[in-house]
Formats: C-alpha cells, sequence, structure tokens
C-alpha cells in the first residue's frame, strides 16, 4: 500500500542537504552571538542616548525581513565587486540578523544582574572587566541561555531562505525531490524530522543546563 | 587614617552632603547615625570611591580618592565595605565567595586563598557552611559571609553600611556580635546604624548626620546621655 521513488541516494542528497543548513547555522549564529555579546555590552555601557545609532541600525536588521535582507545583501556585495560566494554572503547576512538579537538578549542578561551585586564585586578591588567576567558573564548566562536556545533555534528554520541565493540547504534539497518525484507530503514529513532531529539535541542543551544551574540559584 | 574635608555631594537637585568634615584614626570605631535620607550611606560609598563628589576632598593614609590618578581598584582592598544587602554572588559557593577577590584581585594561589577563607569564614562563625550556596542560608549568615568576604581582602578599614536593617530582629544580634569583635580586635571602622545599643557600646565617637550636616560628634556618653543639638535630641528622643 506504501510505494515511493525515494532512493538511498535521495535520502545522502537530502543529508547533504542537512549538512549545509547546520554550517550555515553554526556560522551565523557563532558569529552573531560574538557580535551580539560584544554589541550588547556596549548597548549597555554607552546607555539608551549614547547607543541610539547602534540601535538604530540593529533594529533595522530585527525589522527587514531576513528574505529582503539576503536579496540585497546579495545585490549589494555583487555591486561592490566583493565576489563572495552565496555561502559567505548568507553567512554575513544571517551573523548580523543573529547578532541584532542576540544583543538584545545579552543587553537584557546584564540589566538582569543586580547593581548591588556589581558593587559588591567592584568594593572587593574588582576591575570593571573582572566584575564582568566573574560575576555578570555566568550569572547573565543564566538569565539569557532560554531566549539565546529560542534564536538559535529560529535561526535553523529562518536559515532555509538562503535558498534564494541558490544554496542548496534541507528545504531547497526537499523542492528539489519535490519536484522529480511528486511526492510533497512525504517529502516534507522528512524534512520536518530532520529538522526537529538536529534541533532536538540544542533545545535539549538549554534544558540540561538550566537543570544543572538551578539547584545554585 | 581617613581624612574628610568639606565634601559636597548631590543627586540632581538634591544635595545630600553639605560639607562633612571627619577624621577617623586608625583603630577608632566611628558609628553614625541619623533618619533617612540625612547623607549617611552616601558618605561610605564617597569613602571608597564607589560615588563621586561635587567638592571637598577624601583621603586615606594620603591617598586622594577622588583624584584622576587614583587606583581605585587598589586603594579599595585597603577599604572593605559591607552593604545592607549583603550581595551575595549566588552562583558561587560561601567558600567561593570569600575566595574570588583574594585570588583574583590579590593573585592569590588556591590554596591560600582558600587558607585565608576558611579562616575569615570560620571567624565569623560560617566554617561548617563552606560548600553551601548562599541562598540556602539566613540573611544574618549571609551578611556575615559577607563580612568575612571583605575581611579575607585583608582591608586596614571597614565601613558597614546599614548591616542589620535587613535582617529578621532575631538575626541582628549574630551580626552584630561579629561587628563587636572586629571593633575588639583593633580595626578601623565606620558603622553606619539604627542600633543605638550597638552604637553606645562599641564606638570611640559616634556622629549624628541631619539633612547632609554632621550636627554633631561626640563620644557615645556625652552623644547619647547629653545631646547638645536639638536635631540629636529630638532623634534620640524619637527612636527610644
Amino acid at each position: 500500500m506504501f510505494n515511493t521513488a525515494l532512493s538511498w541516494s535521495d535520502l545522502v542528497f537530502l543529508a547533504h542537504g542537512a549538512g549545509m543548513t547546520l554550517a550555515v547555522t553554526a556560522v551565523s549564529v557563532a558569529a552573531g552571538t560574538v557580535l551580539g555579546v560584544l554589541f550588547g555590552v556596549i548597548r549597555f555601557q554607552l546607555g539608551p542616548y549614547w547607543a541610539a545609532p547602534l540601535t538604530f541600525v540593529l533594529d533595522v536588521f530585527r525589522s527587514v525581513p531576513l528574505l529582503i535582507q539576503l536579496v540585497l545583501g546579495n545585490a549589494l556585495q555583487s555591486i561592490m565587486k566583493l565576489g563572495w560566494p552565496p555561502f559567505t554572503t548568507s553567512c554575513v547576512v544571517l551573523s548580523l540578523y543573529t547578532a541584532a538579537y542576540c544583543t538584545e538578549i545579552v543587553r537584557g542578561g546584564i540589566d538582569s544582574v543586580p547593581t548591588t551585586t556589581r558593587r559588591a564585586a567592584r568594593s572587593l578591588g574588582m576591575s570593571w572587566f573582572q566584575d564582568m567576567r566573574y560575576i555578570v558573564a555566568p550569572l547573565a548566562i543564566r538569565v539569557s541561555l532560554p531566549s539565546w536556545i529560542g534564536l538559535t533555534l529560529g535561526v535553523m528554520k529562518d536559515s532555509a531562505l538562503v535558498l534564494w541565493l541558490g544554496l542548496i540547504e534541507l528545504l531547497r534539497a526537499s523542492q528539489i525531490l519535490v519536484t522529480r518525484l511528486q511526492e510533497p507530503l512525504f517529502i516534507l514529513l522528512i524534512c520536518g524530522a530532520i529538522y526537529f532531529i538536529i534541533s532536538l539535541p540544542i533545545a535539549r542543551l538549554g534544558g540540561y543546563l538550566e537543570k544543572r544551574w538551578s539547584p545554585n540559584d | 587614617m581617613i581624612e574628610i574635608e568639606n565634601v559636597r555631594k548631590s543627586f540632581g537637585q538634591l544635595e545630600v552632603l553639605k560639607g562633612i568634615n571627619l577624621t577617623v584614626k586608625k583603630g577608632e570605631v566611628v558609628t553614625v547615625i541619623g533618619g533617612s535620607g540625612s547623607g549617611k550611606s552616601t558618605l561610605l560609598t564617597c569613602i571608597n570611591g564607589l560615588e563621586p563628589i561635587a567638592s571637598g576632598k577624601v583621603m586615606i593614609d594620603g591617598t586622594d580618592v577622588h583624584a584622576k590618578s587614583t587606583d581605585l581598584n587598589k586603594l579599595r582592598q585597603k577599604v572593605g565595605i559591607v552593604f545592607q544587602q549583603w550581595n551575595a554572588f549566588p552562583h558561587l559557593t560561601v567558600l567561593e565567595n570569600v575566595m574570588l577577590a583574594p585570588r583574583k584581585v590579590l593573585g592569590m594561589s588556591k590554596q591560600k586563598a582558600e587558607e585565608i577563607a576558611v579562616k575569615q569564614l570560620t571567624h565569623v562563625g560560617l566554617g561548617e557552611k563552606l560548600s553551601v550556596y548562599p541562598n540556602r542560608m539566613s540573611g544574618g549568615q549571609q551578611q556575615r559571609m559577607a563580612i568575612a568576604r571583605a575581611l579575607a581582602m585583608s582591608p586596614e578599614y571597614m565601613l558597614f553600611d546599614e548591616v542589620t536593617s535587613a535582617l529578621d530582629p532575631m538575626l541582628v544580634g549574630e551580626v552584630l556580635d561579629t561587628l563587636r569583635m572586629l571593633a575588639s580586635e583593633g580595626m578601623t571602622m565606620i558603622c553606619v546604624t539604627h542600633e543605638m545599643k550597638f552604637a553606645r557600646e562599641v564606638s570611640d565617637r559616634v556622629a549624628f548626620f541631619h539633612q547632609g550636616v554632621m550636627a554633631e560628634i561626640a563620644a557615645p556618653e556625652q552623644l547619647f546621655d547629653a545631646p547638645e543639638h536639638a536635631e540629636t535630641k529630638k532623634f534620640l528622643a524619637a527612636t527610644h
């Protein structure tokens, strides 16, 4: 009763697509998080007034649909004759997009550490950096982790849009198979299952870390 | 020696310190009393440079606290402060709370820092609580941990900012006992407090603050039994 034309090599093709999704996500989340931490600290230190220009730029990245950003980013790199391959362009745009969200998560995390606790650290002779490193960072990470996990999972799914630049990631790979085999429901089901399987460890990691830290709070 | 010369400080329009002069000698215990908003807590944060001042001078052993060239991180190693809210580092155990600054600020080895931390924690009666996280302890215990944490830096001066005000009345005694012990050991201390009995017992001098002015400073017997300033009389009458 159940018949499919899907072959092993098609599954390998999907796995390659999933690999591309993971690669784009990993690079973008890593770079976006580094930038987000940097911008988050800058935003927190400068205060709303002086950080306004940065906030404005980040707001643009948060409000303009990612698809438009990707298309414009790609056009821009070709106008500027940067000669980036689609993978690079995709990662750069997605990193900035991730950084824009991550900045707010980081700022909120730093904000959640009571000034009195930080004052106690400084009163012991700790420098600004030591306070940040040993007091603020561990406390802020606990607060920010759930949002950061959410952001990572979101970026993983949003990364599907890079197919518009010609990258064959998981969703694009599925589309190609759908066109060829004409079995959209079955193939999309498999595609969804793969997304779920690669997301699960990240979601679980968040839960695990929260649990590990909770007895201390 | 802590020398406070004509210190003024404002928060926006409100002038909270209106020219304070006070000298605290080595080994002396000075308590500061007064109503809320009289500027007493602000003075403490100005002494170790946590708050800038508008004018005047604070000198600690000849170092101008508010001079641009002063290394405040270095200076604060000499001047410990404990706040009303004990401000435990919630992600660290009691032992780690106390060890952190000696290790990172003074660059002590783990072993040496632990030795000092255990000694100070035992000193304040928390020798049994080393591996406990702060949230599992009472307010009084957390406050004593905060005192041990400041003492682990071997400060020469200690500032106490209403350290018992946020505590359950049942727990005030244990913290005051710790302060009494420090005073008897010869620590130079400035204590802002609402505990009059304690102030009378431990102080060499008691200062009464009123609306940003040090209205009166005298030996405890004199200030409590024969206050000169009208506001001091009023305040003492109200607190008795």
